[in-house]
């Protein structure tokens, strides 16, 4: 052993000071994070293992799998699955277009720069339940003005009833959607925007790239990781789409979204045995999505973060 | 990263909250030791905007005032407007058994879920005695789960049949007899007129498919009693005739555009206007229209319209009922305020205040009620309450209502085979083998 402590040996010891460190600073924040969220996690896993109405307390039963059983070979569970995946890829869809035009803007816009750039923002600013609830008198046969507005197109006339069949609701529900997140989404990109090197643009400007080359051959593919941070984001986000259809139409017409029919099994039904399954469903289907997100389009999160 | 400035201010906004919450602990400690003189709490579904020019206390406000005396004090606390939200805010409560609630307005449609689970303390002998002999029997009957008044009638509901005199003139309709759902359709077709019903897909759609089916001589379940082994007989002569008014209805030109979204508040404005012609709904009508005289004076009304011709109508019945929380720590006390509340003379002031009718059979003959309201609409009210048919009174009711809403909404989807895939919904809905 020799007597020269070498430089690299000093260092990790501090190393592993500083990682002890670092534990139990983490300690109080891990401790809450499972008292707040992992407790009630096994709990709803508890849960739904048993026949349990909350109305009815004394017939309490142990089923197994019997609930999961149950909801998977069920129509509606399905039904309303479909529903949710199709919001989920309509809405990202159409945002992301949208949501990169308004970066665009936002990032090269000179003049009233801070307006513009806070009057993308205030959809997000506002309480989805608001802003629901102002699409839905929006929409609204008796108090709207989308009929009066739009009655030249020839599918919308004066008795279009938005909530009256599964389309048209669907469509009032989407548009609500969009309103509310593009701007959210557009935030993600404008950070992945500024992060595409002047320099790369202006040298590909020399080569003599059309302004579609640029954008296509150097802007997109060097914020690729944002935008994939982006559709990751939104793609949860809207997988758990709630609000929006319980002010709206509340689930009727079939557009009830998978968080929709969890919440109408616990809260309303008071079926915490079957709803628990649900829920644990539930997260398990965004566990998937951000797995094959993350997996099939390779998703660096660190190199978003411009850590990497 | 945070900056070392956010950083700083979030542990300040932490602590802010840290201390706000020990304090509201404090105080709320505070609030359960202190004063002599109990604060009853009672949970009230919401009354009518006032009048203006109305000042003090209003409706179950204003008896709540009246009711307190020197040794308690009511207060009351708000309910949601959807009767489904007041359900699931007080059954929550109730089942982590909160002693924060007393009392209770509810519709009686809970009556046997909230009594089946225990929720509800056993009202007195000597209260339920005195009120079943004087309240109407339809209200009884809403009210009554295994054979014992669960709860107190506070307030009668049932619906009416509305229409305006000028339309019944020009189609020619003889309103002083009992009509059919099939004559005022065709009437309102025929002559440029709407039929108002409730049938968004929540529970006034329920409300109008038992009315139907009640009024075929029929009923959504029998032996009620059984929870969840019931008998579904919604499967019959009566809900095949039930859903043939649906159909006939939703595919008329006298349905309104908005059909498979209205519900009690969707039909007043089309009523007061020159489509105007028909509407079925509750007796807060009369009040409704007083400020709009050219519909009010075009007001007429008669019994709820028969399913099938020749068969007295049954028409449906709501309402709200007291129930005590068998949580309270003030039973005696909740229990005499049960009593002041449903007494004949705060009903009738009630009824006046709000429209919402009588429960107690005495009080249609009361003066001060009489004088507010023409006598032939108390007649109308206190007869159609005599017949109505109230929704079944079963623990499981509220599961039945929406699987029947989701079988039979949209109304244009109802066919002749509805009766049969509902009640075969139903009864996967009840044994646990379909979701809803």
């Amino acid at each position: 052993m020799s007597a020269v402590a070498t430089p690299a040996m000093r260092a990790s010891d501090r190393a592993i000071a500083e990682n002890r460190l670092g534990l139990k600073l983490v300690a109080p924040a891990v401790i809450v994070m499972v008292l707040v969220t992992a407790y009630p996690m096994i709990e709803a896993l508890y849960l739904s293992l048993f026949k349990y109405r909350l109305t009815v307390p004394d017939d309490k039963s142990f089923t197994g799998l019997g609930n999961y059983v149950m909801v998977l070979s069920d129509s509606l569970f399905w039904k309303d699955t479909l529903n949710t995946v199709l919001i989920m890829v309509v809405t990202v869809a159409i945002e992301l277009v949208i949501g990169f035009a308004f970066a665009m803007v936002m990032h090269r816009i000179v003049f009233a720069r801070g307006i513009m750039r806070t009057a993308i923002l205030i959809p997000y600013g506002i309480i989805t339940v608001v802003s629901a609830l102002a699409w839905q008198f929006t929409f609204s046969l008796n108090n709207g003005f989308v009929n009066g507005w739009f009655s030249w197109l020839p599918w919308i006339g004066p008795n279009t009833n938005w909530f009256g069949d599964h389309w048209h609701a669907m469509f009032a529900i989407m548009v609500s959607e969009i309103w509310k997140t593009t701007p959210f989404m557009s935030l993600l990109l404008l950070a992945g925007l500024s992060q595409v090197s002047e320099d790369m643009i202006e040298a590909a400007k020399v080569d003599g790239a059309t302004w579609w080359q640029r954008l296509y051959k150097v802007i997109l593919p060097n914020m690729r990781a944002a935008i994939m941070v982006a559709v990751l984001f939104r793609a949860l986000d809207a997988f758990r789409i709630f609000d929006n259809i319980f002010m709206m139409t509340k689930g009727a017409q079939n557009t009830e979204s998978s968080s929709f029919l969890t919440y109408r099994q616990v809260i309303e039904q008071f079926q915490l045995g079957a709803g628990s399954a649900l829920s644990v469903l539930l997260f398990i289907a965004v566990l998937l999505i951000a797995f094959l997100l993350v997996k099939f389009f390779r998703v660096d999160l660190a190199a978003a973060r411009g850590e990497g | 990263m945070l900056s070392d400035r956010s950083r700083r201010s979030w542990s300040r906004r932490s602590l802010a909250l840290t201390a706000a919450l020990a304090l509201a602990s404090g105080l709320l400690t505070a609030c359960g030791s202190s004063s002599g003189k109990p604060t009853l709490t009672w949970y009230i579904n919401p009354d009518p905007a006032p009048p203006s020019g109305f000042h003090g206390p209003f409706g179950q406000a204003g008896i709540a005032a009246r009711c307190s005396t020197s040794k308690y004090q009511i207060k009351v606390q708000e309910l949601p407007g959807d009767a489904t939200e007041q359900r699931i805010q007080l059954a929550r409560r109730l089942a982590a058994k909160d002693s924060g609630i007393d009392l209770m307005s509810l519709d009686p449609v809970f009556t046997g879920e909230f009594a089946n689970a225990g929720f509800l303390a056993t009202l007195p002998d000597s209260l339920t005695s005195s009120l079943k002999s004087a309240t109407l029997s339809g209200a009884i009957d809403g009210a009554t789960w295994a054979g014992k008044l669960a709860v107190a009638p506070l307030w009668a509901n049932t619906q009416l049949l509305w229409y305006r005199k000028s339309f019944a003139n020009k189609a020619g309709l003889d309103m002083s007899k009992p009509v059919t759902w099939d004559q005022i359709i065709k009437a309102a077709a025929d002559n440029g007129g709407t039929v108002g019903v409730q049938a968004n897909k929540y529970e006034g759609y329920s409300v109008w498919i038992n009315a139907l089916v009640a009024g075929a001589g029929g009923s959504i379940i029998q032996d009620a009693t059984k929870g969840d082994d019931a008998k579904i007989t919604i499967d019959s002569p009566a809900g095949e005739d039930a859903a043939k008014v649906i159909q006939e209805l939703a595919h008329s030109k006298a349905a309104e555009p908005d059909l498979s979204v209205s519900n009690e508040g969707t039909v007043l404005g089309p009523f007061a206007t020159d489509k105007g012609a028909f509407q079925v709904n509750w007796t807060f009508i009369y009040a409704n229209y007083k400020a709009d005289k050219n519909t009010f004076n075009d007001l007429g009304w008669t019994r709820y319209p028969e399913t099938v011709a020749g068969k007295p109508s049954r028409p449906p019945l709501g309402g709200i009922n007291i129930g005590i929380n068998a949580a309270t720590k003030h039973l005696s006390d909740a229990e005499a305020a049960t009593r002041c509340i449903t007494s004949q003379a705060n009903q009738v002031r009630y009824a006046i205040e709000t429209g919402n009718m009588p429960a107690r059979t005495a009080a249609y003959d009361d003066a001060a009620l009489k004088k507010a309201y023409p006598t032939d609409l108390l007649q109308a009210f206190r007869s159609s309450l005599k017949v109505a048919a109230p929704r079944p009174v079963t623990p499981y009711w509220s599961d039945i209502s929406s699987a029947i809403q989701s079988t039979w909404h949209s109304p244009t989807s109802v066919t002749s085979g509805t009766p049969a895939k509902s009640a075969k919904f139903i009864s996967d809905v009840l044994k646990g083998r379909k979701l809803l």
